[in-house]
């Protein structure tokens, strides 16, 4: 029993970087901005490993982007993944489109389990993984996490926390949903969401980076795949949020109290 | 014909609160578009709840089927897709809540239709209605625009007021065409997480720990019980396993905007204050002077959280 696991790596702004918007509104200031792999991707990618590690089988991880987007698909090849998909895409993009590209690449390729992060920090729509589901009319398991903590024993010992059933045909996920916790059981082939606690993404080794470069890094272009990417999510004008005037601060418990009981009257 | 469809969320026979936030969001496009709203209630055994939802004046549609049981997005979404097509819904909206997160972008995949995340208000009028929505962890507002037929949307509850009833709608009953057998997905079972307080994203008051509690919640809850307050969480304290992950307030977690929020012992990554900074006060207990959290709050005290909050909770005490 082995799986074969589509993975995606998109590249995204460090979240430790400061985002400002440009003066006009039409995007935000790039320079001095780091990139890196959205995190939820990494821990897509850690649990596709992990899952391969114990019952074998083959992770294919796939970005759509500009030529940097290359940068993503080598750090998850050094993570251990097998082999990378770059479809070349200048421009933006949407869920929509995301969806449909990977929608051809499951025809093509037929993977048994596609795991998405959860949301890109970026845009923060959650949508990319619920929409490919339904294109492929698939089952889908988003926010997938597990009960034990990130501090377990099963973490330390990479333990998938999806779990894959004794004949291999489905998958038990456990979604973190409001109020508590749910357990699902998906057939296979399908799509997978991962939140922040489903595992602990591994770092490169020094070996891995350099097993990464001879590993297989297919690039095509978008539009030799004959799907339609005109966003159909228009950003029109971004700006920034009001911001918070500058508290105060307070020498005690005493004027905090006074504070909140006598000025601001919330207590 | 403009019409809104907002799909309800019910649990255990009741309807979840931000469902009626949701209500007002469509009630505002269905205003916009000059369209009439519609509400999808989906589930086994809904009578009363597709009740309770006519007061609140809209056309309700109750899908009641026993393969609708469990909200699974593979059940759920081709009866809601089903039924935007019968009214001709141009626009359909949920709450932002892990139910609409889950649901909505999949009814957006089978109507091909363009989405919207956690809508923060609207903009302009008819086929032009545009959305406001926060991107990279709130940092940056975005006006959005979707150019397909049907738009697809959550939103924020907690920038929206709560529905009030008016009138009374009819309830028809949705047809669901949804074969069980067909389902590849299974319920396998839920683990409520129980709390005598009350829910965080509708409390007044919040009192979140972070890293700083080292574990140990006790004077944090205390504080929060001594307020009728909810308690929250930073992603630090829910990733060691301390408290729950229903906790968590922030990017990924629950947003919130109560009148009070006390971060005692958090230190104020941009992620968890995405979550929060929309709240009327904010409090800051921590014991670095340097932590960012103090830029953001409207009061700030530095000091050890295991005495500061102890002694506040005795003088909110001794003020009654």
């Amino acid at each position: 029993m082995s799986l074969k696991i589509l993975v995606t790596a998109k590249r995204v702004e460090d979240p430790e970087s400061k985002i400002k918007v440009k003066p006009d509104g039409s995007g935000i200031v790039t320079d001095g901005v780091n990139y890196k792999m959205n995190p939820f991707d990494e821990i897509a990618v850690e649990e596709a490993l992990r899952l391969k590690e114990k019952h074998g089988g083959e992770v294919i991880v796939a970005s759509i982007g500009g030529d940097k987007s290359a940068t993503e698909i080598r750090a998850a090849l050094a993570m251990g993944a097998d082999r990378g998909i770059l479809v070349r895409h200048d421009g933006p993009l949407d869920p929509v489109g995301v969806s449909a590209v990977l929608a051809k690449m499951f025809e093509q390729e037929k993977p048994d389990l596609v795991i998405l992060g959860k949301q890109s920090i970026d845009d923060d729509q959650n949508q990319a993984g619920q929409y490919l589901a339904a294109r492929l009319r698939l089952p889908q398991a988003t926010f997938a996490s597990k009960t034990e903590s990130l501090e377990s024993e099963a973490e330390q010992k990479k333990e998938p926390g999806l779990r894959l059933a004794a004949d291999g045909k489905s998958l038990a996920v456990v979604r973190e949903v409001d109020g508590g916790v749910e357990t699902l059981e998906v057939s296979l082939p399908a799509v997978v969401t991962t939140d922040l606690r489903l595992n602990k993404p591994r770092f490169a080794s020094l070996p891995g980076i350099m097993k990464a470069k001879k590993k297989e890094l297919k690039e095509l272009q978008a539009s030799a795949l004959g799907v339609e990417l005109a966003p159909k999510v228009v950003v029109k004008k971004l700006s920034a949020p009001p911001s918070r005037k500058g508290g105060v601060k307070v020498a005690d418990v005493e004027e905090l109290f006074s504070k909140l009981h006598g000025e601001a009257k919330v207590v | 014909m403009a019409n809104v469809l907002i799909v309800a969320e019910q649990f255990g026979g009741a309807v979840r609160k931000a469902t009626l936030h949701a209500l007002s969001a469509g009630r505002e496009v269905a205003r916009r578009t000059g369209g009439t709203l519609h509400v999808a209630v989906l589930g086994s055994g809904i009578g009363p709840v597709a009740e309770e939802l006519a007061g609140y004046g809209a056309e309700v549609h109750a899908a009641d089927a026993a393969v609708l049981e469990h909200p699974l997005a593979e059940a759920h979404a081709p009866v809601v897709a089903e039924l935007a097509r019968a009214v001709e819904a141009t626009h359909v909206g949920a709450a932002a809540t892990a139910f609409g997160k889950d649901l909505l972008p999949r009814v957006a995949g089978l109507l091909e239709a363009a989405m919207a995340t956690e809508v923060l208000g609207f903009g302009g009028e008819g086929a032009e209605v545009t959305f406001r929505r926060p991107m990279w962890a709130g940092n940056v507002l975005a006006e959005v625009a979707l150019a397909t037929p049907v738009k697809v949307f959550t939103v924020r509850a907690t920038e929206f007021p709560a529905a009030a009833k008016e009138g009374k709608g009819a309830v028809t009953a949705a047809q669901v065409s949804v074969d069980a057998g067909a389902l590849r997905t299974r319920y396998a079972g839920f683990t409520e997480v129980k709390s005598a307080r009350p829910e965080l994203t509708e409390a007044r008051i919040v009192v979140a720990g972070g890293r700083g509690t080292k574990g140990d919640f006790k004077p944090i809850e205390a504080l929060a019980d001594e307020l009728n307050a909810a308690v929250g969480a930073s992603r630090a304290a829910v990733d060691a396993g301390w408290v729950p992950n229903d906790w968590q307030v922030g990017q990924t977690g629950k947003v919130v905007a109560p009148e009070l929020y006390v971060a005692a012992g958090i230190s104020g990554a941009i992620q968890h204050l995405a979550g929060m900074k929309g709240s009327k006060v904010i409090v800051a207990v921590n014991k670095d002077p340097d932590a960012p959290i103090f830029q953001l709050a409207d009061y700030g005290l530095v000091a050890d959280l295991f005495k500061a909050l102890p002694e506040l909770a005795e003088k909110l005490k001794k003020s009654r």
